[in-house]
């Protein structure tokens, strides 16, 4: 008996006699002369990566690193946290005063679920969408507890916001080889516009997202 | 929960012509409304976002090519996935057929003591009648994606690939919830109210249901890559917390490196919701360190007619398309009838060139006329499928299946074409019978028009007006000029030095 390995496989090649038996996959021209770096100058693209995370209905906040611990803080009173869960590796200096930290490893989903929020770094931001991306790095935990929480702060430093997707591509190659490093794109907040093409932000992801951009550049 | 009396998947026939079905959508003024406001608006937006890029084109063309070079290679792909998922923890399984694919689904679940699984909304798992399959075996699957739930709450189909709710109004949404689920009481038709009951609703699902089942958006040959992308977090959710993980891709969701899906990245979001990148895309290699996702992750490669389409040179661009479901939304015919007039879980363009290939003409050969051919598909489609040269090519195939069979022969329009056909082989014969139309005519036209024609013809007038053949034909008109007019040669132009 032919498994249906071998079948699909058989049907394959036949329904590609066309194709002459020399022909290598790289024989097939593929025109990449589209855009592979943003020539911005840097001022330009991050106000555009703030601009356009903004658009999405996130959160924008803009520090200068020595101002990074207290713009944590000030978010997290700005919206009552008081009991936040944050990744193992935590950056020293990032944890608010005055708030329950729930840290990592080991949480349940009942404790995600009934925290009131999660703080995480990210591998990078990309201007020309306005998405953050989280590849398990340093800073970042699991993927569950940037989704069960209803509150996603999310700390982006100016050096890591590329212009393009495909320097945001090329830059997560080896995350993408590895097992131990799945990648999330996150764009704004979770959303739908299933019922009469009403966006309504929250469905299963967090409510609300937030990010706090690093930089020296007096950007808004 | 079975969807008992739900019209047949397109790997049966379809149960009613397009044209029988289009007409009683047609008669749904809510439908044509919700359907007209969606497509419009959608529209507008998506042509913001992509003028917006300046090597929009260049990208198309990426997008085309490598798909094209996947195609043509699908054997040598397909096995580099197979190893690449194996490697990384993953485990692959073929299906040949949906028969196949649903068994090795429900002997997965089966294998767990699973009696409820939790789904991300996957055009391919309705294709091959998954939940259906499921429940048969004792197997509850419940969809997660909030217009998905809708639809399965109200044991129906979809009617848009994207949206696929579009067609139900907010109050038809509150009534359904208050039926459906527990505690909706007091629930209010503001969208957001309805949203949140749906979040509660399926919150519980997400944290006990052990099996999750996803379709598959890009799958990377060389890296193992799987790719889902989504708005909700309803994915981010089934992929994640759930202990098993069953991904079912067709064999056409292949992409061979990485590195091109920073193709698909930009194409696929601005052609579908218009945005510049949907919510949350999540890519996994294989398994995730524990605690960070399923303990199992089970990858079913599935063919179901797909290589019959592949076969076909024309036909095979239709392998192409990434579902971003822009060319639904700017089709004049899709907007009017909706989605449940294909009887496929392919609507509008895109359905009417791949659900005759995958089930063959002969079950469905009234989808390639479900077109007005205008070519506004082939403008907005982001890996430049050409729709209306597959429409085309697949009519002159209905045609031919016809005439293969003694009764096609003897229809009265294959005898009327076949006329034609000798009539305009040859210059003489075609004006004698324009000659002959004239006299003819002289009975049926009305105000300058034909409005209804005689017999069989009649079909043809009942829906458009046809022209008389004129008093002079231009042929005519030459003629008599070259006899009374001696051609005068136009005055030379000084030419300059
Ligand atoms: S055919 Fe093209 S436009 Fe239509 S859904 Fe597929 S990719 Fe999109």
């Amino acid at each position: 008996m032919t498994s249906s390995r071998e079948t699909v496989l058989n049907r394959i090649r036949a329904a590609l006699k066309d194709v002459p038996a020399s022909e290598r996959p790289e024989d097939v021209a593929v025109d990449r002369s589209y855009e592979h770096v943003d020539h911005a100058p840097e001022r330009e693209r991050l106000e555009r990566f703030i601009e356009r995370v903004r658009e999405y209905k996130a959160k924008v906040k803009v520090t200068r690193v020595e101002g990074l611990a207290a713009a944590i803080a000030a978010s997290c009173a700005a919206r009552n946290v008081s009991r936040l869960v944050v990744p193992a590796d935590l950056p020293e200096g990032w944890a608010p005063a005055g708030v329950t930290l729930i840290a990592e490893p080991g949480l349940s989903n009942d404790e995600l679920e009934h925290s009131d929020g999660v703080l995480t770094a990210c591998a990078l931001g990309i201007s020309q969408t306005g998405t953050v991306v989280l590849d398990s790095g340093p800073g970042q935990g699991r993927r569950a507890i940037s989704l069960v929480p209803d509150y996603h702060l999310c700390v982006t430093f100016q050096e890591q916001v590329v212009g393009l997707v495909p320097e945001a591509v090329v830059k997560l190659q080896s995350a993408a080889e590895s097992p131990d490093r799945p990648i999330t794109f996150i764009s704004g907040p979770s959303a739908t516009s299933d019922i009469e093409l009403n966006r309504v932000e929250g469905v299963h992801g967090p409510r609300t997202l937030e990010v706090i951009v690093v930089t020296a550049l007096d950007v808004e | 929960m079975s969807r008992e009396g739900v019209p047949p998947l397109p790997t049966k026939r379809p149960a009613m012509a397009f044209e029988d079905a289009a007409r009683l959508s047609l008669g749904d003024t809510q439908l044509r409304f919700n359907m007209g406001k969606a497509t419009t608006t959608i529209r507008g937006k998506r042509t913001k976002v992509v003028d917006e890029m300046p090597d929009w084109e260049a990208l198309r063309e990426a997008g085309r090519a490598i798909k094209d070079r996947t195609l043509r290679h699908l054997d040598k792909y397909l096995i580099q996935l197979e190893e690449s998922v194996a490697r990384v923890g993953g485990k692959v399984h073929w299906a040949a057929d949906a028969e196949d694919a649903n068994r090795i689904v429900a002997g997965l679940v089966k294998s767990h003591g699973a009696r409820e699984v939790v789904k991300i909304k996957s055009l391919t798992t309705d294709e091959i009648g998954l939940n259906e399959a499921l429940a048969r075996e004792g197997i509850a699957a419940y969809e997660t994606d909030l217009a998905e739930l809708i639809i399965q709450l109200a044991d129906e189909r979809s009617s848009h690939i994207l949206v696929p709710a579009i067609h139900k109004s907010r109050a038809e949404i509150r009534e359904l919830f208050r039926r459906t689920l527990e505690g909706t009481e007091g629930l209010s038709d503001d969208p957001k109210a309805l949203a949140a009951a749906a979040r509660t609703h399926l919150r519980k699902k997400f944290l006990t249901v052990p099996v999750a089942i996803s379709g598959v958006n890009f799958g990377v040959a060389e890296t193992g890559t799987v790719c889902i992308v989504e708005s909700e977090g309803n994915g981010r959710m089934c992929l994640t917390l759930p202990k098993v993980l069953i991904s079912v891709m067709g064999v056409e969701k292949l992409i061979p490196t990485w590195r091109d899906l920073e193709v698909y990245l930009q194409l696929l979001p601005r052609s579908s919701t218009a945005e510049r990148m949907n919510p949350y895309t999540s890519f996994w290699t294989g398994l995730a360190p524990p605690g960070d996702g399923p303990d199992e992750f089970h990858l079913v490669l599935l063919d179901d007619g797909r290589t019959k389409v592949l076969a076909d040179r024309i036909g095979r661009q239709a392998l192409q398309c990434i579902r971003c479901s822009a060319c639904l939304n700017v089709c004049p015919v899709y907007q009017r009838t909706g989605g449940h007039a294909y009887n496929s879980v392919y609507p509008g363009p895109i359905g009417a060139i791949l659900t005759p290939q995958l089930v063959g003409v002969e079950n469905a050969g009234s989808l390639p006329y479900a077109s007005s051919l205008c070519g506004y598909c082939y403008e907005v489609c982001p890996v430049k499928i050409n729709i209306p040269e597959v429409l085309l090519h697949l009519r002159g195939q209905v045609v031919r299946k016809k005439q293969e069979s003694f009764l096609g022969r003897l229809s009265p329009e294959n005898v009327s074409m076949q006329g034609l056909a000798k009539v305009f082989s040859t210059p003489r014969r075609y004006a004698a019978m324009q000659k002959l139309g004239r006299l003819g005519q002289k009975l049926v036209v009305k105000n300058g028009v034909i409005d209804r024609l005689p017999g069989s013809l009649g079909g043809w007038t009942a829906v458009r007006d046809v022209y008389p053949v004129a008093q002079q034909t231009f042929r005519e008109w030459w003629a008599e000029r070259e006899r009374t007019v001696k051609p005068k040669l136009p005055p030379r132009e000084e030419t300059r030095p």
